[in-house]
């Protein structure tokens, strides 16, 4: 398998904090990679960096072996072989679903209208979402709008997909129907990058699991590895806690 | 640039060094399409003005500086004038505008019949041209003879202007606040905030904030459209020229008076553009987009 994403030594700091400390990650393809970590570890950071949103201080950054962290580079060419969802969904108010869903392929990708609403239907149609075609986005429920935002993201057939935390704003039921999704993408083979929280979601789709803390990658490995049994001591804490609240 | 205790040890990579390079060259060779097409542009403009056949002329009776340097201090007197009216004006139109809003945007029962007149007053005052308005508040308002109602054209002028902007503000500021999500307005009521707290401490903050260009864009405009108040008689910038230009045939005052105007107004919108751009950088993390 061939390695999709590269980022080496890759450093990133807002003002005087350093967010991002020479983290090197490889995710190859077909694999799911989880960022796991306290909120202010980095992992949406890391994810926003990925996707050129923010200019990283100093490494490197590589998508199918080109350095995407060269200025030379062009953005919008590289953002759109990425697809990246929101914790906050970031739908576009004024636009039905389908149009949110279409607005990309047709207007980036120079796909014919009526074959983009085709390929969305499909979509749609998959996830259970076919009668909500044309309605607009606030009149769905969270997890049916989280649902719309990846569909909307996969509706240009993205190398990598990056998710931030997209269940962090769901209730728990909610939560399901979004996670299951993944699951899906998973099971077609979808190279992922996901931030969560769910660490009993992370041990089903992950391939690898990466603890974060202060911009660092302190650990790594299967997710029975990470997971189950960790080395780190503030890996241990850290899951320690996350237990506590509820969430193993 | 970066100075946190983990910033110390580090320095740039040969990669990051190289990148920094490329991003400068990239920013100097803008630098240079900018500066080639800014020359060429403004180069073709300036032949094709010197070169006109009426170009002697014009010279002569619009840029005559000598001239232009006697004339400065009556305009600029007049010009004080404009200003006084704007910042007078624009504390009235200020108020006025705000309570117009904010009338307009209230859903209470008891306010019905102020909510009728704001929107009469909006329609009519921003329907109808500002010189009219000018014209007949000017000279219809002495005319009634009321006693204790001033004659004077400058306060009868304000008043006008005060008329006429307060409609057009009250409705930009009433669009911020329509534009304000609806949910800000759940979380705050949800708070324990009443309509009115909501208002003054949530949307209002907001909505401002997002109206303050077209605002601004007013405040230029309203300082322009105070020179038309000079059909009353008041001698402001405008009136000052016109009798300087009417007494010579020489139309350098206007110019004069231009170019006064142009040296408040565009400083005033480049100053406003920073803040703007400061505050909201603030606020929104974008990133690089």
């Amino acid at each position: 398998m061939s390695n999709v994403l590269e980022l080496v030594n890759v450093r990133k700091s807002f003002d005087n904090e350093l967010v991002l400390n020479d983290l090197s990650l490889t995710v190859k393809e077909h694999t799911a990679t989880v960022l796991i970590g306290a909120s202010g570890s980095g992992k949406s950071t890391l994810l926003r960096c990925i996707n050129l949103l923010e200019t990283i201080d100093d490494g490197q950054i590589f998508l199918d072996g080109q350095e995407i962290s060269d200025p030379l580079i062009s953005v919008d060419e590289v953002r759109r072989k990425l697809g990246m969802v929101f914790q906050s969904f970031n739908l576009f108010p004024h636009k039905t679903v389908l149009e949110n869903i279409t607005l990309s392929p047709i207007k980036v990708h120079g796909i014919a209208p009526d074959q983009a609403r085709e390929q969305a239907m499909v979509l749609l149609k998959r996830f259970d979402l076919a009668d909500k075609a044309d309605q607009y986005p606030d009149r769905l429920s969270g997890g049916q709008q989280q649902r719309v935002a990846i569909i909307r993201s996969l509706a240009v057939n993205p190398r990598v997909l990056l998710l931030d935390e997209i269940t962090s704003a769901l209730d728990p039921v909610l939560v399901n129907e979004v996670l299951s999704i993944v699951r899906d993408l998973k099971h077609d083979g979808m190279t992922m990058v996901l931030a969560t929280h769910e660490m009993g979601f992370a041990t089903q789709v992950a391939d690898e699991v990466c603890f974060l803390e202060s911009g660092l990658i302190l650990e790594r490995g299967s997710p029975v590895q990470v997971l189950k049994n960790p080395q780190n001591a503030k890996t241990k804490d850290f899951l320690k806690r996350v237990h506590e609240a509820g969430r193993l | 640039m970066l100075n946190g205790p983990d910033q110390q040890a580090w320095s740039p990579s040969s990669r990051e060094l190289e990148r920094r390079n490329a991003r400068r060259q990239i920013s100097r060779k803008q630098f240079t399409i900018a500066g080639i097409s800014s020359v060429l542009v403004l180069g073709a403009l300036y032949t094709l003005i010197i070169t006109s056949p009426g170009w002697q002329v014009v010279k002569e009776t619009f840029f005559d500086l000598d001239y232009g340097r006697e004339v400065l201090p009556t305009v600029l007197r007049g010009l004080v004038v404009n200003i006084q009216l704007s910042f007078i004006g624009g504390f009235f139109i200020a108020v006025i505008a705000l309570a117009l809003a904010l009338i307009r945007t209230t859903k209470s029962p008891a306010l019905t019949p102020f909510r009728f007149l704001a929107t009469a007053y909006v329609d009519i005052f921003r329907g109808a041209p500002l010189l009219l308005i000018i014209l007949l508040v000017g000279f219809g308002v002495p005319a009634l003879r009321v006693a204790g109602l001033t004659s004077n054209v400058i306060v009868l002028g304000t008043v006008a202007v005060v008329l006429t902007y307060s409609a057009y503000v009250a409705e930009v500021i009433r669009s911020g606040i329509m534009s304000i999500h609806p949910s800000q307005r759940a979380a705050a009521r949800s708070l324990g905030l009443t309509s009115g707290q909501t208002m003054r401490f949530v949307v209002l903050p907001q909505a401002i904030k997002r109206v303050i260009p077209p605002l601004l864009n007013d405040f230029v405009s309203l300082l322009k459209d105070t020179g038309l108040v000079s059909i009353l008689g008041v001698t402001d910038a405008v009136r000052a020229a016109q009798i300087n230009a009417s007494r010579t045939f020489n139309y350098t005052p206007y110019v004069v008076s231009a170019i006064l105007f142009l040296l408040i107004t565009i400083p005033l919108t480049r100053y406003i553009d920073r803040v703007i751009r400061r505050s909201s950088a603030k606020q929104n993390s974008e990133g690089a987009i």
